[in-house]
C-alpha cells in the first residue's frame, strides 16, 4: 500500500502566494486547518452535503471536503479569513450580526460564503431565491428564517429600492 | 410620551440586543475544539464494532503497530489501570439497573459503532490507516432488535436478568369507570415515534493533555463541572488536578452533556501516555455514537365526555434505550418524562400510565432538545384531535374546553407535577387570533375546493424550565442544579463575570452581560464574559434543560446587587455620606435624583490603587460571587402553543409546511431577538422529527442512515418563515421571573405538523401516528402503496 503519494502545489490563499507539498488524499478543508492554520472553515459532513466547508476557489464556492488540495495549483482561494480581512463581505456579517443569524458559529463561514456568491449573481434576490440558493448549506441552530432576513437586509442596504 | 424605567440608561433586560461574542464567529475566529493544537499531540481513531452485537476475540494490532506514525493502539485491558466503569443509574429511578460500561468494550460489542479499540499516532489519517489494520476476531451473536422484541429475549446482561432495564406504573382517579361509562366517546391510538438524534454540525471533540500531574481537558460540552467530576471520579484523582473547558461549542441540543466511552478513552490514553491526545468524531462516528433519542411507542386512550371534556387517559409507553443507560443521566429520564407530561396541560381527572424502558443492541439514548415533552405533546394532542373528530367539535373548541384554566394556580397535574402559573387559556387564544384561525379555515375550504389538500393543526404544550436539585443530584449524579457568577469590578470601571453556566450558541453570554449591564447601569460592552473553563467559573450545572437564563440570570442578577451594595457602601465612605442616599446610574455612583457624584472607574481607582485615602477600617470588596438555585418548585413550567399549515400532495405523499406559528411564555423575557430565535431553532428540530429525521436500523441492527445524504434534517427550502408572539407570565420563585425557552419549539412542533397532516388526509380516509410521516408512510396511509 502506498500512502505517500505526493505532489507539489502553488497556489494564492487569501491574497498571498503558498507553495506546498500535499498527500494526494488531502482534501482542501484539511489542508487549509491543518497546513495552513485557517481553522475558520470547518468540515461538518465530509460528504458534501451540509456545507460547513464551502470555501471560494477561483471566485465560486466550492466544498472543502470534497476538493482534493492536490488540484489547486495555480488556483485562487478566499477563506473566511481572508473574506473578513479584505473587507468584502463587512456588511454581510454585520447584517449577520444585528439580525442574530447565526448561534453555534459553525456553519456560519460556509453561509457567508455561499451568500456572498449569491449576491454577485443576483443582487437583489427574492427570499425564495435566497433560500433556494443557500440550500446547500445547513444551519442546525437558527431554522434559517433569520439567515434569510440577514441576507435580504444586505442586498436591500446595497440596493436600495 | 412617558419615560419607563426601560428608558434610563443601560437597560439592557428586555432588549434585543446582538450578541457580543457573536462577532468572531462571523469572522472565522472561532475557537472550536479541533482548532487546538497542542505540542506533541497525538490523534485518534477507534476501532468500532461493525456489528450490532459480537464476542470479542483475540485482538492483533501487530501490523496497525507497525503503521508510519503510530504510537500505540490500545485495548480494552490497557486503558483499565486508568480508568474505572461507570454505571448510568440514578438512586431516585428506583429499580433502575444499567451494566457497567467501559472505555473500550473488553468482551463483548453491544452496539455498531461501539468503540473496541483505539489507535494513536501522529494525524488522524495515519491513526485511521492503522486503524483499518486492526484484526479483530469477532464472533457475532444475535442482535437484540425492537423493545418489543428485546423483552421477550435471552438478557443481554446476564447478571440482570433480562432486558427490562426500568419500569414505572401511575395510576391516579377512576379511570376504569371512565372508559367503561356508555356516554363517554373513547378514542385510542398507538403513536409512534422514530429514533433520531442531534446531528450537531460540529462533531463531538476532545482534547486531552496530561502533564505536570494536571488533566486539562478541552471538549464540545454543555457541562465543564459534571465533566470534570466525572474524569476525577474515574481516574482517581483530586479534582484540583483536574481542569475542564469547553470554549466554542458547535451546537449541542442535549448531544453534548453525556459521558461518551470514546471520549472517556482519549482523555485515558493522555494519563496512560503523559501527550495530548485529541479525538473528533467523525460524521459517520457522530451517527453511530452520538445519543440518539426518543424511539417510543405510546398505546394511548382517552375518555371525553359527550360536551367534550376529558374524564380519563390512559398510556402504555414503550422505548428501547440500547445497551446501555448513559451516564450519569440516565436513558430512563424520557421515558419518564413521557409519563409525568402527557396530558398535563389540560384537566384530567384520572390518568393510568405505564412505562417499560428495554435494553437493545443499538446506539444508546438519552436526553436530547425536549426530552419527552414532543412525545407527550404529540400524543395528547393527537388524541385530543380525534376525540373532536368523533365529537364533530372544532379542534380549538375541544382544547378550551379542556385547558387548565389560568386563574386555576398553583396547579398540580396527576402525575404530581406542580405548576406555578401558566397561561395556557390565554396563549390559545393568542395563537388563533395571530393565525388568524378562521380566515386559515376558510382559506383551507376554498383550497379543498380547487382540488389542494391543505390541513391545519393545532397543540399546546408544557414545557420545564430551570430544574432544581430533585430532578438529578438527588439521584447522587454530580450535576448541579446551581449556577454561581463572579463579578469583580476592574480598576477602570468595567466588570469581568465568570458564570457557570455555558454557551453554545444560544445567547447565554449576551443575556448574562444584559442582566449584568442593566442592574449596574453600565454600558454593555463594559462587561467581560469568562464561561466556560471549570478553572474561572464557580461551580455550576451548565447549560441544559433550559436554564441558563433562569438560573444563571438570577445568579448573575444577584452578583450584581451584592456588587452594587459593596460599590456604594464604598462610595459612602468616600463621599461621607450612607449608601441608602447613592445609587448606580450611567457608570456613575449618583444621588437619588442622578446627579453623578463618582465615576465606577474612580471607586476602582480608589479601591486598587488609593487605598490610602479611605477611612480607617474600609476594606473594598469588589470582587463578589453569589449562586442561585431554584427550590421553591422542581422546575418552572412554560408552556405555550403552536400551529402549522400543512398542503399534502396524495399523489407523492410530500407534505409541504406552508407556515407556522408560536405562541410561548417563558416569563420575563431577558432579550426578544434571542428567545425567538431558540423558539425558531426549537421548531425546526421538531419539524425535523415530525417529518424527515429517523436512525433507521435493518434487522441484523446495521444502521442505515449514517451519512447527512441518508438521514434528512430541515433544509432552507424545507421550512416557511415562523411567527411568534408572547405571553409572560414571570416565575416568582427568582427576581428576574425568568423561565426557559430553549426546548418549547421542540416540544410544541411535531404534534402541530402531525395534526396538520391528519387534518389534509382525514377527507381522504387517511390517518398517520407514526413520526417522521415520510411521504412513503403517507403514501401507505392513504393505501397507495
Amino acid at each position: 500500500m502506498t500512502l505517500s503519494l505526493e505532489t507539489d502545489i502553488a497556489l494564492t490563499v487569501n491574497g498571498a502566494p503558498v507553495r506546498a507539498r500535499v498527500q494526494a488524499r488531502t482534501h482542501l478543508v484539511d489542508f487549509l486547518r491543518d497546513e495552513l492554520g485557517l481553522t475558520g472553515s470547518h468540515a461538518g459532513c465530509e460528504h458534501g452535503v451540509c456545507g460547513a466547508c464551502t470555501i471560494r476557489v477561483d471566485g465560486l464556492a466550492v466544498r472543502g471536503c470534497l476538493v482534493l488540495a492536490a488540484s489547486l495549483d495555480g488556483s485562487t482561494v478566499d477563506t473566511i479569513e481572508g473574506l473578513h480581512d479584505s473587507g468584502a463581505i463587512a456588511d454581510l456579517q454585520e447584517h449577520f450580526h444585528v439580525r442574530n443569524a447565526l448561534q453555534c458559529g459553525f456553519c456560519t463561514a460556509g453561509m457567508l460564503v455561499s451568500a456572498h456568491e449569491l449576491l454577485q449573481s443576483d443582487p437583489t434576490p427574492t427570499r425564495d431565491a435566497i433560500r433556494a440558493h443557500m440550500s446547500g448549506n445547513y444551519c442546525r441552530c437558527t431554522g434559517y428564517q433569520a439567515i434569510v432576513d440577514a441576507i435580504e437586509a444586505t442586498a436591500r442596504a446595497r440596493h436600495p429600492a | 410620551m412617558t419615560l419607563t424605567v426601560s428608558d434610563r440608561p443601560n437597560s439592557y433586560i428586555g432588549r434585543s440586543v446582538p450578541r457580543p461574542n457573536a462577532r468572531r464567529l462571523l469572522r472565522g475566529q472561532g475557537r472550536y475544539v479541533d482548532d487546538v493544537a497542542l505540542p506533541r499531540m497525538l490523534h485518534a481513531a477507534f476501532v468500532r464494532s461493525p456489528y450490532a452485537h459480537a464476542a470479542i476475540g483475540t485482538i492483533d494490532i501487530t501490523a496497525a503497530s507497525a503503521m508510519p506514525g503510530v504510537l500505540r493502539v490500545l485495548t480494552a485491558a490497557d486503558l483499565a489501570p486508568v480508568c474505572t466503569p461507570w454505571v448510568g443509574t440514578l438512586a431516585h429511578f428506583t429499580g433502575l439497573r444499567s451494566a457497567p460500561q467501559h472505555p473500550l468494550a473488553p468482551d463483548r460489542a453491544t452496539w455498531q459503532g461501539e468503540a473496541v479499540a483505539m489507535v494513536l499516532a501522529a494525524t488522524r489519517a495515519q491513526a485511521e490507516d492503522a486503524a483499518a489494520l486492526v484484526l479483530v476476531d469477532w464472533q457475532e451473536l444475535p442482535p437484540l432488535p425492537g423493545p418489543e422484541a428485546a423483552l421477550e429475549a435471552p438478557a443481554l446482561f446476564p447478571e440482570l436478568g433480562n432486558n427490562l432495564a426500568f419500569t414505572r406504573a401511575l395510576d391516579v382517579g377512576d379511570g376504569s369507570a371512565a372508559f367503561a361509562d356508555p356516554t363517554h366517546v373513547v378514542v385510542e391510538q398507538r403513536f409512534l415515534t422514530g429514533r433520531h438524534t442531534g446531528v450537531t454540525l460540529e462533531p463531538r471533540a476532545i482534547l486531552a493533555d496530561w502533564r505536570d500531574d494536571q488533566l486539562t481537558v478541552h471538549m464540545s460540552h454543555q457541562a465543564p463541572h459534571m465533566m470534570k467530576e466525572i474524569f476525577a471520579r474515574h481516574l482517581a484523582l483530586p479534582e484540583t488536578q483536574v481542569r475542564v473547558v469547553c470554549g466554542d461549542v458547535g451546537g449541542s441540543f442535549g448531544i453534548k452533556v453525556h459521558t461518551y466511552p470514546d471520549e472517556m478513552a482519549a482523555v485515558a490514553a493522555a494519563r496512560l501516555l503523559g501527550r495530548p491526545v485529541k479525538f473528533v468524531a467523525d460524521r459517520l462516528e457522530s451517527f453511530l455514537t452520538d445519543i440518539h433519542c426518543r424511539d417510543h411507542q405510546v398505546d394511548a386512550r382517552l375518555a371525553v365526555a359527550p360536551d367534550g371534556t376529558i374524564r380519563a387517559l390512559e398510556i402504555d409507553d414503550l422505548t428501547g434505550i440500547g445497551p446501555y443507560s448513559v451516564y450519569p443521566r440516565t436513558s430512563a429520564v424520557e421515558g419518564n418524562q413521557v409519563v409525568n407530561l402527557t396530558g398535563s396541560w389540560y384537566r384530567v381527572p384520572a390518568y393510568k400510565a405505564r412505562l417499560r424502558v428495554a435494553l437493545q443492541t443499538r446506539t444508546p439514548t438519552c436526553q436530547y432538545r425536549g426530552v419527552g415533552h414532543p412525545i407527550a405533546v404529540a400524543v395528547t394532542e393527537g388524541l385530543m384531535d380525534l376525540a373532536a373528530h368523533r365529537l364533530g367539535l372544532d379542534p380549538a373548541e375541544i382544547r378550551r374546553r379542556n385547558l387548565i384554566a389560568d386563574d386555576a394556580y398553583p396547579h398540580t397535574a396527576p402525575s404530581g407535577l406542580r405548576f406555578e402559573k401558566l397561561s395556557l387559556q390565554a396563549s390559545f387564544e393568542k395563537l388563533l387570533t395571530l393565525m388568524d384561525y378562521d380566515g386559515q379555515r376558510r382559506l383551507q375550504a376554498k383550497a379543498r375546493a380547487e382540488g389542494r389538500h391543505l390541513g391545519i393543526g393545532l397543540a399546546c404544550f408544557v414545557e420545564l424550565s430551570n430544574p432544581g436539585p430533585a430532578f438529578y443530584g438527588i439521584g447522587g449524579a454530580p450535576i448541579s442544579a446551581q449556577d454561581g457568577c463572579t463579578l469583580r469590578l476592574d480598576p477602570g470601571g468595567t466588570v469581568t463575570a465568570s458564570i457557570s453556566v455555558t454557551e453554545q450558541g444560544q445567547g447565554t453570554e449576551a443575556i448574562i452581560a444584559q442582566v449584568v449591564a442593566d442592574r449596574l447601569s453600565i454600558p454593555l460592552e463594559h462587561v467581560r464574559i469568562v464561561t466556560g473553563d471549570t478553572e474561572r467559573t464557580p461551580y455550576g450545572g451548565g447549560t441544559w434543560a433550559s436554564r441558563g437564563a433562569g438560573i444563571g440570570g438570577e445568579a448573575a442578577l444577584l452578583a450584581a446587587g451584592a456588587l452594587e451594595a459593596n460599590i456604594l457602601e464604598l462610595a459612602a465612605a468616600v463621599l461621607q455620606t450612607t449608601p441608602d442616599a447613592l445609587r448606580l446610574g450611567d457608570g456613575h455612583v449618583t444621588d437619588p435624583d442622578g446627579a453623578p457624584r463618582m465615576a465606577l472607574s474612580d471607586i476602582g481607582r480608589i479601591a486598587y490603587f488609593r487605598g490610602d485615602t479611605l477611612p480607617p477600617g474600609v476594606q473594598p470588596e469588589l470582587t463578589v460571587t453569589r449562586h442561585y438555585m431554584p427550590r421553591d418548585y422542581p422546575f418552572a413550567f412554560t408552556n405555550g402553543a403552536q400551529a402549522s399549515l400543512v398542503e399534502l400532495d396524495p399523489d407523492t405523499g410530500f407534505v409541504t409546511l406552508l407556515r407556522h406559528w408560536v405562541v410561548e411564555d417563558c416569563g420575563t423575557i431577558l432579550n426578544p431577538m434571542l428567545v425567538d430565535e431558540q423558539i425558531r431553532g426549537g421548531v425546526a428540530q421538531g419539524i425535523g422529527a415530525a417529518l424527515y429525521e429517523e436512525c433507521l436500523y435493518d434487522e441484523h441492527g446495521q444502521l442505515q442512515t449514517g451519512t447527512m445524504a441518508d438521514y434528512l434534517v430541515p433544509m432552507f427550502d424545507s421550512l416557511p418563515d415562523i411567527d411568534i408572539a408572547h405571553i409572560e407570565t414571570r416565575t416568582e420563585t427568582s427576581t428576574l421571573g425568568a423561565k426557559g425557552a430553549g426546548e418549547a419549539g421542540t416540544a410544541g412542533a411535531p404534534a402541530a405538523v402531525m395534526n396538520a397532516i391528519n387534518d389534509a388526509l382525514r377527507p381522504l380516509g387517511a390517518h398517520i401516528a407514526q413520526q417522521p410521516a415520510t411521504p412513503e408512510r403517507i403514501l401507505r396511509a392513504l393505501g397507495k402503496v
